[in-house]
């Protein structure tokens, strides 16, 4: 009898449950479009931010990036981030308050996030999002260590990558503060 | 019966004459800039121009209308060398443009991994993140929203140079990272409403769909004021390199965060710190330190007419004419200087002066033949005044990129040519 009664009362909450996600669904003031189910966004989530949020399990060393960067992405980079034809990756510190800024990865960029981000999404160039999240955690680590920010037995993953600390973390400035001229 | 074989035959046989003719024809257009070279006179009066003796091409010729062959040279032009022929940019050609409308064919482009080919059944929008209901939208779902169609300029936030002008840049090179055209769209606040907006977010990511994933992430003040998502362009569906199905357009934002091909839209509470809003599109400072999301696009003119690389044939009138526009509002006035910048007139301002949109100024000139020096100068209606290039290098120093907004300068020499002042 117990065992009829809990069967009706979770067959009750998920029909509640249903009924409840149904009428959400429509819930919009004019109810155009369907609700996303979680794995369709799942697919397409691949931002990462600051903290780390959104970073997906895995994990790639130095080592494991030094043959990838070579591999995928020293024909464009150079093969130590040197840049030509594509961005310099790597150096250019101390260079920024300069007559000649150089603006790269170690020298520019403020979180290690974004180049997992990036890298993900928008690498390589003749084929973006065919990288495994272990061959991105591995090709960061490598690009981080050529630029001295990591060591070369470092292993980035989602809990280590976001506490690099990146040299010129502090180094943009907001909100906006224009109108500043004249 | 024996009658009207001849008959159809005969029709067959116009037909054909027809044909013959229009091959003729466009064969004929298509060498006429060498052939009136050659016999300039022959269509000129007292004589009867060719195109008066025989028919015109036929209608539908093509379905999609094209300019005239004699506007060939009417075209976008790459902005700088790049080592991909995807991730570049090319230019509006203003010298040869007349009112605020730039023709879609005509959009300045700028891409980070070429234009993608996205059939509009198989493209969606996902709304996500700090949101009551995550959705999924369709085209067909985008478009039954109530829409709402503006005129806005769209720049660029590289638009106009720091460094490497020379005194061979037309207006296309120095300001054609700019167009203007009227956008439809749905509010994106309406589309937000049916996801049901999370008190807690601040911002929002905005992703595009091309191979770089384009992602940049927007304040959600902006959002709720006057964002847009739009599907069309003067009137037609967004062109591919407008980000045909679907694109983020955010009034007066530089040119970036207004994403192409727009695919996902996430709610956060914070920036989400990607790519193009670190290492990309932060104006670094003299002092070493850069300024992030600088998005206003602020107020900036130009003149048009007469602008590099242009020719004054002959002393006596002439109508200066060019473009002013500000991201912050509407252009409450425009002064033109033709000595330099030591006396400035007002500017006649075409109606319509809209908000975020270029407004055409226009001013009367009697050239003398001594040498000029042409400049506009705009205001807008928060009392900003477009600087010059030494107050703003004096604040920014020669390294940040982007939002260069100053005063432009055409030299008239004592031969009628037009050059950039640098």
């Amino acid at each position: 009898m117990s065992y009829s009664l809990r069967t009706i009362l979770v067959g009750a909450a998920v029909s509640f449950a249903l009924t409840t996600l149904a009428r959400a669904a429509d819930n919009g003031p004019l109810g155009i479009g369907h609700v996303a189910s979680p794995s369709q966004i799942a697919g397409w989530d691949i931002d990462v931010r600051a903290d780390g949020q959104g970073l997906p399990p895995g994990h790639g060393s130095v080592r494991e990036g030094e043959k990838i960067f070579a591999e995928t992405c020293a024909a464009c980079h150079g093969a130590k981030g040197e840049g030509k034809p594509a961005d310099q990756l790597v150096g250019g510190f101390d260079t920024l308050a300069t007559s000649k800024p150089v603006r790269t990865v170690g020298s520019y960029w403020p979180y290690a996030s974004t180049l997992f981000d990036y890298i993900r999404r928008a690498m390589p160039f003749n084929s973006p999002q065919s990288l495994t999240a272990d061959q991105v955690y591995a090709v960061s680590a490598y690009i981080l260590y050529l630029n001295n920010i990591v060591t070369e037995d470092t292993v980035l993953d989602a809990t280590s990558l976001p506490r690099v600390e990146m040299p010129n973390r502090n180094g943009l400035t907001s909100p906006d503060p224009r109108p500043d001229v004249p | 019966m024996s009658k009207r074989r001849p008959e159809k035959t005969g029709i067959a046989r116009r037909k054909l004459l027809a044909g013959g003719v229009v091959l003729a024809g466009s064969a004929a257009s298509a060498a006429l800039p060498a052939a009136s070279a050659g016999a300039a006179d022959d269509n000129l009066p007292p004589h009867v121009p060719a195109w008066m003796k025989e028919q015109g091409a036929p209608f539908l010729s093509p379905p999609y209308g094209q300019p005239s062959p004699f506007e060939k040279d009417v075209i976008r032009r790459p902005r700088a060398p790049t080592p991909t022929n995807t991730a570049a940019s090319s230019m509006t050609p203003w010298q040869n443009l007349h009112g605020i409308i730039t023709p879609n064919g005509l959009h300045f482009e700028r891409h980070h991994a070429g234009v993608p080919a996205i059939d509009p059944d198989q493209h969606r929008l996902v709304l996500h993140g700090l949101v009551k209901r995550p959705l999924i939208f369709t085209m067909d779902d985008i478009v039954r929203f109530p829409s709402e169609s503006h005129i806005y300029f769209l720049e660029c936030s590289g638009n106009s140079f720091w460094t490497g002008n020379t005194p061979q840049s037309t207006v296309q090179h120095t300001h054609g990272e700019m167009s203007c055209c009227e956008w439809t769209g749905v509010r994106l606040s309406t589309v937000l409403a049916e996801a049901g907006l999370d008190p807690q977010a601040t911002w929002m990511l905005g992703e595009g769909a091309d191979a770089a994933g384009m992602a940049r992430s927007v304040p959600i003040a902006k959002v709720l004021d006057d964002a847009l998502l739009v599907y069309a362009q003067n009137g037609e569906r967004l062109r591919p390199e407008q980000g045909y199905p679907l694109r983020l357009f955010l009034p007066g934002y530089e040119g970036n965060t207004n994403v192409k091909w727009l695919r996902r839209l996430k709610l956060g509470d914070q920036p989400f710190q990607t790519r193009e809003e670190t290492s990309k599109y932060t104006d670094l400072m003299p002092d070493g330190t850069a300024r992030q999301f600088t998005f206003v696009m602020e107020a900036k003119s130009v003149i048009t007419f007469p602008s590099g690389g242009q020719l004054l044939r002959e002393k006596g009138f002439y109508e200066i004419s060019g473009l002013a526009w500000s991201g912050r509002g509407r252009v409450t006035r425009v002064d033109v200087s033709t000595d330099g910048g030591a006396s400035w007139k007002e500017a006649r301002l075409q109606q319509p002066v809209l908000t975020k949109c270029l407004t055409r100024f226009r001013m009367s000139w009697n050239w003398d033949g001594a040498p000029a020096q042409l400049q506009s100068r705009t205001v807008d209606e928060t009392g900003y005044v477009q600087p010059t290039r030494a107050q703003l290098v004096d604040v920014r120093g020669l390294h940040s990129s982007y939002h260069y907004n100053a005063i432009q300068t055409w030299q008239v020499a004592q031969d009628g040519a037009v050059t950039n002042v640098v």
